[in-house]
Order: structure tokens, then C-alpha cells, then sequence
């Protein structure tokens, strides 16, 4: 099952998306401005009408973490570990938690804190977390990006 | 305008300890009587109740053993620290509006066991919270801060050097209260730069203290409160702010994450006050994390965004440092984990010129709930 059972109306697409491959985010059908988290209502123009965009999968690390015990389960044999926060390419302003990986099933705790570098660029795989749920996950992009 | 319309005429604290025997209805009725009698205010003069949406005791229950009259105002305050400041400004308010003349503000809280720790349930949680960062591994609040704080050092090259220096001036606050948890544990810059991570860059020391107890105050009109038993504190200035597009605790996801509440509340603060952030030589600031107290140092103006590192240096923010003194009883960090109530009591102590760490000529005092969340904050003035 890809999509949680705890994943709300408004979530169900991003999830989706993720088991497809797809890092999906929610945009306006009105203006056409990405949001996320995803939620019913435009913040912008205040439309109710979405659709689902499919982005490159390409983006900057913003921000990590490094976390360290005491943790619950399934956790806590893991740490110490990462998680970071990637700003898309599409849209630095849009943000999302993850882990960074050397590949899509790769262990959340095999990239150190010396390998990890803010504003490194990253591109998105996916694979089973810790909680066996399938997640946007991300490595360090193999080559640079056409820019 | 509620400038200085009202007045914290009293306040009452339990001990503070871990594990402590009382239930948390016990606590709360002991620290508010205790407030009341600081007043000198009869209980049954209680017209108005404010507190935490996390208090686990129904108001009723307070009111009835308390022997409030008919309470005609009651009102809670969400987002877990982010109420304290909240709670006597609602209470201000109520006065300054007529809906009631005697309010208390409290705040009871067990929280010191293991198993009360609300991220040690955090599987089944996902759920209700955090659902777009725990599946990922950001479990608890020291994580969630972690990440805004790891960006924070980067964008403005803020080291631990920064951080140290807010837990070392507070920890020194502590070791001068003998109230507080850490009063005799002594702490050094190599035990802090060589403590173990929890969630890096936050090691032990940058975390709160986990704590049990309960804290009240008295709020009534001013001119009530010169009748009093004590010195008015007036409140002076009071402002909430739940900055636009925030995410409360994970704020990763809004144009400017480190934009923070402190930053909104801060501007209306000073629009507001008859004081400007150079007047302000003591503050109580929510510390549950130490990166917390650079976030509002920043935010209420008392330095540039990006200065704290600079503005914190050479112990300024300790009570005899010249600079801004800074939970001046040891706040979160090492006096007590009571989301954040103990800011309020600490001002006041501060503008009746009654801390055990007093800063001389104060004429007010900065009171900030925690950032990261929707939060509030005081200006009380002596």
C-alpha cells in the first residue's frame, strides 16, 4: 500500500504520485501556483480547483538535521541519521522533508554529516522508510542540470 | 489600547521538581491561590479563568475548588508554549474590556516522566501531526528546531560559539535561583561543547529541561491593582502573531521560514509601546531550545536578523553583562520546563525588583512565548 491510510482527501494525489514515481505537487488550476503542504483551498486566489504537477525531481538541500538517540522505533536502530529539507527546483519556495540516500533503497544513516553539504543539488528517488512506507527520498544528482 | 490598563498584581509557583506526588489539578489550585494571596485578592473575587488548551484540568474543576465566584470570562490559548504570554494578554484584555475584574492565567504541567513525553508515542501520531516530515524521521520538537536552526547558522555563519553563550548566561541565572532545577550544577563551555548531540547542531544542553509544577498570576485593572498587597506590574503592551503561510514547529514550508512569530509580534510590540527595543535591559524569552532566544533576540529588534551571534558575545546576555539579560531564573533551559509560564513570573519578580538575579534599572520587561509556533508576547513595566 503506497498510499497511508492516514493520507486526507486533499493528500491523496501527492501519494499518488509517489507510487507512480512522480514527484507530484499541488498547483492552482485557477493561477497555477504550486502550494504544499497540499490543502483544499489556493492561499493565493482562494480556488478550490487543483491539479497535480508532476516536477523535475530536481532541487537544492536547504537545511538538515542529524538525529541522534533517544528514539522510538523504527528509528532508533538507525541513528544516528539524516533528514533534510529540499527547496524544487520548480519553486525554491517549495520545500519537502526527506533523507538523502546513495540510492533509493539506501539506509537513511549511510550519508554522514561530513558528506552533507546546503546547497548541494539533489534529485529525488523512491523507496521504502524506515516505517516500510514508499517515500520521495534523494540523492546527490549525478550530473548537473541543464542551467 | 490596553497600555498599561491593567496590572499582574500577583503571582504563585509550586516547587518545581521531577516526579513531584500532586496531580495536576492539585498543582494548579496551590499556584493559583498562592497568586491570589500575593494580591491579597479573595479567591471567591474570581470572575475569569485563562489558560492552556493543554491544561488537562477542566476549568470547572479549578473554579470549584478554588471558590470562584460566577466566572464570566474563560478562554484557552493553543499551540502549547506559544500560550504563555497569551494567557495574561487574554486575561488583560478581558478586564480592560469589562467581561470580568479578577482573571487568573495559569499553567499546570506533569511532563517530567519518561512515558509522558509526547513524541515517545510518535508512530502512532503521524496520524494527527507531523505528517509531512516524522515518515521521514523528524520525530520529535528538538528535531523540528534542529533544521531551523541548521539553516539559521548557515545563512547568517552563527556558530555553537552563539549558542553556548545564550545556555551558559542562562544556566549562570539558574546557579543564582534557588529555585531552580540546576541550582547547583555548575556548567562550562568545554562540558557544553563536548555534550552529546540530540539532534545536531543541538547537543543535551541546547534542550530544555523536562519538569513538573505550576505557576499562576493575578490580573486585575490597574487602578485595583494599586490597592493591592504588592507593587503593580503594569502590562504595558501585549501581541500575538501567527505569521502568514506558518507551519507551527516544522516552518519549512512558507516563503521566509525564518520568519519567524517573534518577528510579526515584534513590530507591533514597539508600534504599540511607549518603549523602544534600547530600553529593554531584561527579557524573559522561551527557551525550550537555545536557538529559540536567537530567533526572538532578532525578531523583537533588540539586535539585526542575522546578529544574534554578535550581540550574544562576552556574556552580554547575562544579568550583570550590560548587554540584554536573558531568563534571568534560569528559564526553560534550567530553571523549569513549564511551558514557558515561568516567563511571566520571572518578569514580574524583575519589574518589583525581587529576582534573585535583579537588573538594575529595568524599567521593563520582555516577555516572548516560544517562537516557531503562534505565539505572543508582553511588555510589562514596573
Amino acid at each position: 500500500m503506497t498510499v497511508p491510510n492516514w493520507a486526507g482527501e486533499d493528500e491523496v494525489g501527492f501519494w499518488e504520485g509517489v507510487e507512480r514515481g512522480e514527484l507530484r505537487i499541488q498547483s492552482c488550476a485557477r493561477c497555477k501556483r504550486l502550494r504544499f503542504p497540499p490543502r483544499p483551498f489556493c492561499p493565493w486566489c482562494q480556488s478550490p480547483d487543483c491539479a497535480w504537477q508532476p516536477m523535475s525531481g530536481r532541487g537544492t538541500l536547504w537545511s538538515y538535521a542529524i538525529v541522534h538517540p533517544p528514539l522510538v522505533a523504527p528509528f532508533a536502530e538507525l541513528a544516528p541519521y539524516n533528514v533534510i529539507v529540499v527547496a524544487l527546483q520548480e519553486d525554491p519556495h517549495i520545500r519537502i522533508v526527506g533523507n538523502l540516500v546513495t540510492d533509493a533503497q539506501g539506509a537513511i544513516n549511510e550519508v554522514k554529516a561530513q558528506q552533507i553539504r546546503i546547497g548541494a543539488q539533489v534529485e529525488v528517488v523512491f523507496g521504502e522508510g524506515p516505517g516500510g512506507l514508499r517515500l520521495p527520498r534523494w540523492r546527490y544528482a549525478a550530473h548537473r542540470s541543464g542551467d | 489600547m490596553l497600555k498599561d490598563r491593567t496590572a499582574i498584581a500577583g503571582i504563585g509557583e509550586t516547587t518545581f521538581g521531577k516526579l513531584l506526588p500532586s496531580s495536576e489539578e492539585r498543582l494548579a489550585c496551590e499556584a493559583i491561590l498562592a497568586a491570589l494571596d500575593d494580591a491579597g485578592i479573595a479567591p471567591r473575587e474570581v470572575d475569569g479563568l485563562c489558560s492552556y488548551t493543554m491544561e488537562t484540568t477542566d476549568a470547572t474543576e479549578i473554579a470549584r475548588n478554588i471558590g470562584a465566584g460566577d466566572v464570566t470570562f474563560f478562554s484557552q490559548i493553543g499551540y502549547g508554549g506559544g500560550a504563555g504570554a497569551a494567557t495574561v494578554g487574554h486575561a488583560a484584555m478581558a478586564v480592560a474590556g469589562g467581561q470580568a475584574k479578577v482573571v487568573v492565567a495559569w499553567r499546570a504541567r506533569k511532563r517530567s516522566a519518561r512515558s509522558a513525553r509526547i513524541w515517545a508515542s510518535a508512530a502512532e501520531s503521524v496520524a494527527v501531526t507531523g505528517r509531512w516530515s516524522r515518515p521521514w524521521g523528524l520525530l520529535r520538537p528538538v528535531d523540528e528546531i534542529a533544521m531551523l536552526a541548521r539553516r539559521y547558522m548557515h545563512e547568517y555563519a552563527i556558530t555553537r560559539d552563539a549558542l553556548a553563550e545564550v545556555v551558559l548566561a542562562v544556566r549562570a541565572h539558574a546557579n543564582r535561583n534557588p529555585r531552580a532545577a540546576m541550582y547547583h550544577r555548575a556548567l562550562t563551555r568545554e562540558e557544553y561543547m563536548s555534550a552529546r548531540w540530540v539532534s545536531e547542531p543541538l547537543c543535551l544542553f541546547d534542550c530544555c529541561l523536562e519538569t513538573d509544577g505550576a505557576l499562576a498570576a493575578v490580573v486585575v485593572s490597574s487602578d485595583r491593582a494599586r490597592d493591592c498587597r504588592r507593587s503593580p506590574v503594569y502590562i504595558h503592551a501585549f501581541e500575538q502573531a501567527m505569521p502568514r503561510q506558518i507551519f507551527a514547529m516544522t516552518n519549512y514550508f512558507c516563503e521566509d521560514p525564518l520568519r519567524t512569530p517573534s518577528s510579526v509580534a515584534g513590530k507591533l510590540l514597539w508600534r504599540d509601546s511607549d518603549f523602544t527595543p534600547a530600553d529593554v535591559k531584561v527579557a524573559q524569552i522561551y527557551d525550550a531550545f537555545s536557538p529559540l532566544i536567537l530567533f526572538a533576540l532578532e525578531g523583537f529588534g533588540l539586535c539585526g536578523r542575522g546578529e544574534a551571534g554578535d550581540f550574544v558575545r562576552g556574556g552580554k546576555l547575562r544579568w550583570d553583562g550590560g548587554g540584554v539579560a536573558v531568563n534571568t531564573s534560569g528559564g526553560s533551559l534550567s530553571e523549569a520546563y513549564v511551558h514557558g509560564f515561568n516567563m511571566i513570573t520571572e518578569a514580574v519578580r524583575q519589574m518589583r525588583g525581587t529576582s534573585t538575579s535583579q537588573v538594575d534599572g529595568a524599567q521593563c520587561c520582555l516577555v516572548a512565548s516560544a517562537d516557531c509556533v503562534p505565539s505572543g508576547a508582553l511588555l510589562l513595566r514596573r
